[in-house]
């Protein structure tokens, strides 16, 4: 039998020793209506090489990003990953391990969540930041919850440019407590100011505005800060991609009092959409409100620099129902992915990464827009790395349309209302050749 | 003590190489310079030689799996396949975006679709979502399915979820998260559910019941079919917490002992690691007709191909995570169960029963053991009473001593209801001899607590760190590195 141990002669010993004669003994316990009395359903056991072959038969069912052209984005990058961050991740130290409690056996998992923290907090500008959340739209949610804690005030005002799938995880996770969502509109494709002006009030908990937001345009950060700023308990919480945060502005810069993110691109595939991880900081007075687990520096009992997990009155295992979160699992193994990969990439390399995806979504975006047919859906609206177009024919067309020649042309905005919308990704894996090549084909699309 | 990583880092040094830019345009022609940012992250400045060596030195400070036994109880640490680390690594997996054409996600669908249907059938339930990426966020998500069931119903009062004392941290956490009120009924003297407790307080306000089974003492709770009933009686549902799943798989089927909505840990039951705290996988099955409040989207086919299905969207609790949950990790799951097939997943729990069982007997004279006349399911709970009592030893002492002998200790002081508890899971991946070998550790340490207490109260000895000070650490908050 796979992955376990013990023959039939070690079992009967131990059923021995135990004091039973067959394994059934050992569970009267279990009603005996209760017991199954037939195999459960499922399919004939494989062996290693049955199953392999099976899924690289599944594999041939899946034509992967690396495999097309592709400019495919919404929340999920193709950034390239330098080959030591698998190294490291695979390692089983890190990627068996359990969660840090026995913090004299952990110091490795402890130290780089310690260096993740820093990195972290050296991004977004913030002081403290915890040791991952499950995604950016879990932390965008539990942003609001700490806002609500904070405050105690129930009205959180979204910018409706925020990504439409944060939104949903958003309503879910904070409906049950009470607070009311207030979303504000948009206007050419960045946050309507006139409208979060009129809805700022003293009820207001919490301001969260996303940028670059969904389209990939950038908000006015300083704009927002000085609507959000009138209220005196509101929080400003920003949502940024850590991979703009090499050149744009960070949110410290501008005011905001949490950042979150969701931090996908900075080491981790993107494995169908999951796992993601998000990450999550803030100014040092809301450190006892925080979600998730924290690490902290401190000695052991000969004065030598050790770390542990702290803050732990916070969380669910000490607090139960008055926890600041029900986190426990984190993603951890993402977290080390993100560390390892800001080592790597290291100071120049994230601002280089950062300019060459804008700057190459620059390049295709002028090229895309000198086809006729095919223009700036938000014009005159500084993005960073993606940006949408408007069409004369519908996204899905061209999508199609492009989709033999395996390229994927970029996402569809039908769901999101707009069906001539096509919204383009570009990461510093993108040569001009590859993005020439999209151009070409969209010319012949909008040449039928 | 190694160094930090900011410490090696050299103005100039690089760790990876990218291509030349081959577009001629300035940033500065692209963004205005109110958008930009004035100060460089300090991010270090170190080779690939350096990081190596760098998280390399910090792996050998971390216990895990592959170096020694793990006897976590609760946690369900067995041996995570090899296999599953390297087919998950296949460019067709890793290299998927979440929005491609569905025509080029088949296979991915497929592993999903089949996921679904296999833990539906293991666990007894009609259908089961995948998206919740942990067990917590398993609880959150069944209890909104919970709380939509009963909003559906025009059910306003239903506003409390009944919950052993014996019950994990999260399950009140994600109670309250839900908007429940939690009300905890003490366990009674075989640690199990009480059910005069049960009844006192099973009124038209319940809107449900969370219970773990086989419950946190490795119990199985076998009055569950009067617990359901009472659930049942006032309208309420019942919550199955399937942290322990393991003692179950091919022997019962949750669904069909009286719960309704349960959630499944990928990342113990079905072998997948643990990544020093995550990602895991926590999907969650429900009974037929609370199918449509699952999460969207749901895996679904039409004989032809297989589709994401946004079809309930109108009743479902709506999204838990930005796309469709770990696939990475489901993925590792659905190896699992493909190459076990029914009878391999039951002889799991069988010999994680056997095992836990076995190691039980070993210790019983040498620690006391609230409920051992009770076989254990998978794991059992012994407690340091007797040590604290005639020594002054305490169980965090026993953990760390513990340490120095290579092993993990147990999950200690949990459950709440066992003073100075000792919880033990060895799993079915472990051999008779380790179990021989670490009840043999178990047993010098018991003598050491007579013969020479001090070396439990200053252990550990042999870590990368002596005894860590963590009250320090919230007195001198210090989060982050500071360059001088």
């Amino acid at each position: 039998m796979p992955y376990i141990s013990n023959t039939d002669g070690e079992r009967q010993k131990m059923l021995e020793r135990i004091g039973v004669h067959q394994f059934s003994d050992l569970i009267q316990d279990i009603p005996e209506k209760f017991r199954l009395k037939k195999d459960l359903n499922l399919d004939s056991p494989l062996s290693e090489i049955e199953i392999t072959k099976r899924i690289h038969g599944l594999t041939c069912n899946n034509l992967c990003t690396q495999s097309a052209n592709a400019f495919l984005g919404a929340g999920v990058y193709d950034h390239y990953i330098p080959a030591a961050v698998d190294s490291i991740t695979s390692r089983p130290e890190f990627l068996t391990a359990y969660t840090p409690y026995q913090a004299e056996v952990s110091q490795g998992t402890l130290q780089f969540i310690y260096e993740y923290q820093t990195m972290i907090c050296e991004l977004t500008g913030m002081e403290i930041a915890n040791a991952s959340m499950y995604d950016g739209a879990t932390a965008a949610a539990e942003a609001i919850l700490l806002a609500v804690r904070k405050n105690k005030l129930r009205k959180a005002l979204i910018a409706g440019t925020i990504h439409p799938n944060f939104i949903q995880v958003i309503r879910a996770y904070t409906e049950g407590i009470g607070v009311e969502i207030v979303m504000i509109p948009s206007k050419n494709g960045t946050v309507d100011l006139d409208a979060l002006k009129a809805a700022v009030d003293e009820q207001t908990s919490c301001v969260l505005l996303q940028t670059p937001n969904f389209f990939g345009n950038l908000e006015d950060g300083i704009a927002v800060n000085d609507i959000v700023k009138t209220q005196k308990k509101a929080l400003y919480i920003v949502a940024a991609d850590p991979i703009s945060l090499g050149v744009i502005a960070s949110p410290a810069e501008y005011g905001a009092d949490v950042v979150i993110g969701e931090g996908q691109a900075l080491g981790n595939s993107m494995y169908f959409g999951g796992p993601l991880f998000g990450f999550f900081a803030a100014k040092m007075d809301l450190a006892r409100m925080m979600p998730g687990r924290i690490v902290g520096a401190t000695l052991d009992t000969e004065g030598k620099r050790a770390y542990c997990l702290t803050l732990q009155a916070r969380e669910q295992h000490i607090r139960r129902e008055k926890a600041t979160s029900n986190i426990c699992s984190n993603e951890s193994l993402c977290a080390l992915a993100a560390c390892v990969y800001m080592c790597l990439i290291g100071k120049e390399g994230l601002r280089e990464v950062a300019i060459q995806s804008t700057t190459k979504a620059y390049y295709l975006a002028k090229e895309i827009c000198s086809i006729p047919g095919f223009e700036l859906a938000y014009p005159n609206v500084p993005f960073f790395k993606e940006f949408v177009v408007k069409a004369s024919v519908s996204a899905e067309k061209i999508i199609q349309r492009l989709l033999p020649s395996a390229i994927y042309a970029g996402v569809d905005m039908a769901p999101y209302g707009e069906p001539n919308h096509l919204m383009i990704a570009v990461t510093e894996k993108k040569s001009k050749a590859e993005m020439d090549d999209l151009v070409n084909m969209l010319k012949e699309v909008s040449h039928v | 003590m190694s160094k930090m990583i900011f410490d090696i880092s050299s103005p100039g040094r690089k760790g990876c190489t990218l291509p030349k830019n081959d577009v001629s345009i300035d940033l500065k022609d692209c963004i205005p310079s109110k958008y930009m940012r004035q100060n460089t992250p300090e991010l270090p400045e170190v080779s690939e030689l350096d990081t190596m060596r760098h998280f390399i030195e910090l792996s050998q400070k971390n216990h895990c799996i592959e170096k020694g036994f793990y006897p976590l109880g609760s946690c369900t640490m067995k041996y995570n396949p090899k296999l599953h680390e390297t087919l998950v690594k296949h460019s067709c997996f890793n290299n998927l975006h979440p929005l491609q054409p569905n025509q080029t996600i088949q296979g991915a669908l497929e592993i999903m679709y089949e996921l679904q249907k296999d833990l539906a059938e293991i666990s007894g339930f009609e259908k089961v979502s995948l998206q919740p990426v942990a067990g917590a966020q398993g609880e959150f998500t069944g209890l909104k399915v919970i709380s939509a069931y009963h909003k559906a119903k025009g059910n306003t009062h239903k506003k409390k979820i009944i919950l052993p004392d014996s019950a994990h941290g999260t399950n009140p956490a994600s109670s309250t998260l839900v908007g429940f009120e939690v009300v905890e009924i003490k366990s009674n003297d075989q640690g199990k559910v009480d059910l005069e407790e049960l009844r006192k307080v099973a009124d038209d306000s319940v809107a449900g019941f969370m219970l773990t089974n086989p419950n946190t003492l490795g119990l199985f709770e076998n009055q569950i079919e009067e617990i359901a009933s009472i659930i049942h009686g006032v309208d309420g549902l019942m919550y199955m917490d399937g942290a322990n799943l393991n003692a179950l798989l091919g022997i019962v089927k949750p669904g069909e002992i009286g719960f309704d909505v349960m959630h499944i840990n990928l990342h113990k039951t079905f072998g997948t690691p643990h990544g020093g705290g995550g990602p895991g996988s926590g999907p969650v099955g429900v009974r037929k007709d609370l199918v449509k409040f699952l999460p969207v989207p749901m895996v679904e086919t039409d004989g032809d191909q297989f589709f994401l299905d946004y079809g309930h969207a109108e009743h479902s609790i709506g999204k838990v995570h930005t796309f469709y949950g770990n696939f990475a990790i489901m993925l590792r799951a659905y190896i699992y169960i493909k190459m076990l097939g029914a009878k391999g997943l039951r002889r799991v729990a069988e010999n994680a029963i056997i095992n836990a069982n076995y190691l039980q007997s070993l210790l019983s004279e040498y620690y006391h053991i609230s409920h051992k006349d009770i076989h254990c399911m998978h794991e059992f709970v012994a407690d340091g009473e007797w040590q604290k009592e005639k020594y002054g030893i305490r169980t965090l002492d026993i953990a760390k001593r513990l340490l120095d002998k290579g092993y993990h200790a147990p999950t200690i002081y949990f459950p709440l209801i066992i003073h100075e508890a000792i919880m033990i899971e060895p799993t079915e991946t472990e051999s008779m001899e380790t179990l021989d070998e670490f009840a043999a550790t178990m047993i010098e340490i018991a003598h050491e607590c007579e013969t020479n207490p001090d070396l439990l109260l200053n252990a550990p000895f042999n870590t990368p760190v002596r005894r860590v000070d963590d009250t320090l650490a919230v007195r001198q908050l210090d989060i982050r590195y500071i360059r001088k």
